[in-house]
């Protein structure tokens, strides 16, 4: 089955210089995580609330329920990912957890209120979104010709975060419809969750892109990570920088102290990020394809930097909106940047292994990051800590330029190239 | 499996989203012309002048009034999510419909009609008024304070109807610990209890991880910190005690339990509680103390009273009610 019409195997190569379409596949995967962002954010955006004030859970309770699998969704990420390499079953371990995050919402409308059973829907929802990630990622990269994996890669995340945009106003719109009733907002969002998995089913081809589709039966390599020394210095890079990013709760927080703003705002200065980031991965994800990955990856740090930097200055009201452009440029530089730098480095029966093991190393080094940001805080004050953030990510940077692979690794991946 | 035609997944989807767009549609109206109680005032013929215990009824979240043990509620008070009555002053918490939460924080005379309505940010959770019925105090939790951004904080006003007077956070308050001013970003005040002369008052501060009783002064705007791990204070009548929640475990289901603390020799000890209590005691008189617990057969809460030198029973004073407030 030829569903992808990049890269197949017969086709004539295109003219250059004109514009390829981005993969049906991608499309695709862009529009299941659209659909189900918006189901996954509605919930979100009301679950506190909900907990609180809908149950009468106390906030203890309620930050024990929320804090309680967030450590186990690393593991899951890493099962996911080795599940879907074993036999190239990428569609099928990803809709397995997009289906799971849906009917966690089914579980939140009829628990009615028992704490046990919220939260079982609560695990269900991060098991899913754990086991998922990677299979769609290496779906992604798999589906496209390698040099255009930036492009792909920002296609998605594009698409991912209007759905996370738009699920808070659909939640609060159906909020708004019937003064109040969260179970109306749960059973949206699993309608809604269902329409992303049958997305998937009907329009994500089963084999990923014929250029690196693994056989049928291959088993994934041994210790792919380990192996291949692009791909460990891709994660020894972006787990270095992870380390030193505080996290953007920390800078929203940095900006409301420093500008005296209402604290409302602060639900409100993600969205800006977010909208920078969803207008610029796209543009970022085909610069960096045609400039080299690696300079992005890099410049999208630089960005960061750059926003401590402001912050250091004294805050003034155009340091929002600088800041916020400078944290959606690092998103759009870096996130979907990132899988595309260390997709080709992969060999295709072991990507989606190797991405979670990426993703979860980053993951993990910017918990570490923020963890170590907070109590710099509480040990030095504010500024001494943005300036040790600062100090530690332009060390991060040097370092990782020196670490990151020189060459671009697409071209090291060039024999897979039909 | 042969891929089905283009035509063919295009009806799949089309007809999928008409299902799941009118499942969710249908759903939305019926919650929407669902019975749901509305906010109410109250009845003409309830005032809080009658002495008697007022509390909020659970079943429909109007508050109510009990003359006596085992005498008829009287019903037709306010709805409120929070309540407390003294002095010929009621305080009404009531949740906004809508996002984010916001708790309007009505003020009512004797008759219980409305002096003062203020609304402010949160979901309701304390609401005291001083033993004069002069000066008042609520707290409601708030999200989005935190960098932890799932994590609530509260906020805390006081109202002085002497004056008109309204702090919406008494966060800036300064505070002392041992003397010295402590400077955090990270203090939190909840649950304040007014002294008789309407000027001392006592609260519940949090701060890096602990939290501690505090000592207030209104007219001079300060508190200093008197002890730790003591929260939702409620002093006394005779303005010797303190009640108050102690967390004695870390299992989320119910760390804290009923303490009372000699503000004489600052000696504590517990009430014959053993359940967890989550809520700031109310003092029926100098012997007893009377607080919500998580309702039994089904009921969303109800009032237990205990004496408050930590012998005898708890006893179950009012099935299916919360916000407990005597009028003598």
């Amino acid at each position: 089955m030829y569903l992808a019409a990049n890269g197949r195997p017969d086709a004539p190569p295109r003219p250059p210089g004109a514009r390829r379409r981005v993969p049906a596949a991608v499309l695709a995967l862009g529009a299941v995580s659209l659909v189900t962002d918006v189901s996954s954010e509605m919930v979100t955006a009301v679950l506190p609330l909900y907990l609180v004030l809908g149950l009468g859970l106390t906030p203890l309770q309620f930050g024990f329920l929320d804090g309680m699998f967030n450590g186990a969704t690393a593991l899951v990420r890493l099962l996911g990912g080795r599940l879907a390499d074993r036999r190239g079953h990428h569609k099928r371990v990803a809709g397995a957890g997009y289906l799971l995050s849906a009917l966690s919402r089914l579980g939140l409308l009829l628990a009615g209120g028992a704490p046990g059973a919220i939260a079982a829907a609560l695990a269900a929802d991060r098991l899913g979104k754990g086991i998922r990630t990677a299979p769609r990622d290496a779906l992604i990269s798999l589906s496209g010709p390698p040099e255009s994996l930036g492009r792909s890669f920002g296609v998605h995340r594009a698409m991912d975060t209007t759905g996370a945009l738009l699920g808070p106003l659909a939640a609060f719109a159906v909020l708004w419809a019937t003064a109040d009733a969260y179970d109306a907002v749960f059973a949206v969002s699993f309608c809604t969750g269902l329409l992303g998995v049958l997305l998937l089913v009907v329009y994500v081809p089963a084999t990923p892109g014929p250029a690196a589709a693994p056989r049928a039966g291959a088993r994934p390599p041994r210790r792919p990570v380990l192996r291949d020394p692009a791909f460990r210095r891709v994660l020894y890079a972006s787990a270095l920088l992870g380390a030193t990013t505080i996290g953007d709760a920390f800078l929203y927080l940095l900006l409301l102290r420093g500008l005296d703003l209402p604290p409302v705002l602060f639900t409100l200065l993600p969205l800006g990020a977010a909208a920078v980031y969803l207008l610029l991965a796209v543009p970022a994800g085909r610069i960096a394809d045609r400039t080299g990955r690696r300079g992005a990856f890099l410049l999208g740090h630089c960005a960061l930097l750059g926003a401590y930097a402001l912050l250091l200055a004294p805050v003034s009201a155009p340091t929002v909106a600088g800041v916020l452009t400078l944290l959606g440029f690092f998103y759009a530089a870096t996130d979907g940047v990132l899988m595309a730098l260390a997709a080709p480095a992969l060999p295709a029966a072991g990507r989606a292994g190797g991405l979670a093991v990426l993703q979860t190393g980053q993951a993990l080094a910017r918990l570490l990051g923020a963890a170590g940001f907070g109590a710099a805080w509480t040990l030095w004050g504010q500024r001494p800590a943005l300036w040790a953030a600062a100090l530690a990510l332009a060390g991060a940077l040097a370092a990782a330029s020196r670490i990151l692979p020189a060459t671009p690794p697409n071209s090291s991946a060039a024999p897979e190239v039909p | 499996m042969n891929p089905p035609s283009p035509r063919l997944r295009l009806a799949l989807v089309v007809t999928a989203v008409l299902l799941l767009a009118s499942g969710s549609l249908g759903y939305v109206l019926h919650a929407r012309h669902r019975e749901r109680p509305p906010a109410q005032g109250s009845d003409a013929s309830f005032t809080v002048e009658e002495p008697g215990l007022y509390f909020r009824d659970s079943a429909g979240g109007r508050i109510a009034r009990q003359d006596g043990p085992g005498r008829p509620r009287v019903t037709g008070g306010p709805s409120c999510d929070r309540f407390h009555t003294a002095g010929g002053h009621a305080l009404c918490l009531r949740s906004l419909p809508g996002v984010p939460a916001r708790t309007e924080a009505l003020v009512l005379d004797r008759r219980l009609r409305e002096v003062r309505k203020v609304t402010v940010p949160g979901i309701p959770n304390r609401a005291r008024v001083s033993a004069s019925g002069q000066v008042l105090s609520w707290t409601t939790f708030t999200t989005g304070d935190s960098y932890n951004t799932a994590a609530f904080s509260t906020r805390t006003a006081i109202l002085d109807l002497r004056t008109g007077y309204l702090v919406k956070s008494i966060e800036q308050i300064p505070l002392t610990f041992g003397g010295a001013r402590h400077h955090d970003s990270d203090v939190n005040y909840w649950g304040v209890t007014f002294a008789a002369d309407d000027n001392r008052f006592y609260a519940t501060v949090s701060t890096r991880g602990a939290t501690h009783l505090v000592e207030g002064d209104l007219r001079a705007w300060s508190a200093k910190a008197l002890r730790e791990n003591a929260e939702c204070p409620s002093l006394s009548p005779d303005g010797t005690r303190v009640a108050f929640k102690k967390k004695v475990s870390d299992a989320p289901r119910s760390p804290w339990r009923l303490y009372v603390l000699d503000l004489a020799t600052m000696r504590e000890h517990p009430a014959a509680e053993p359940h967890g209590v989550d809520d700031q005691a109310a003092w029926l008189d100098d012997a007893t103390l009377a607080y919500a617990l998580p309702g039994r057969d089904g009921r969303a809460s109800d009032i237990w009273t205990a004496p408050a030198d930590g012998t005898g029973e708890p006893r179950l004073l009012v099935p299916g009610g919360s916000s407990p407030a005597n009028v003598g």
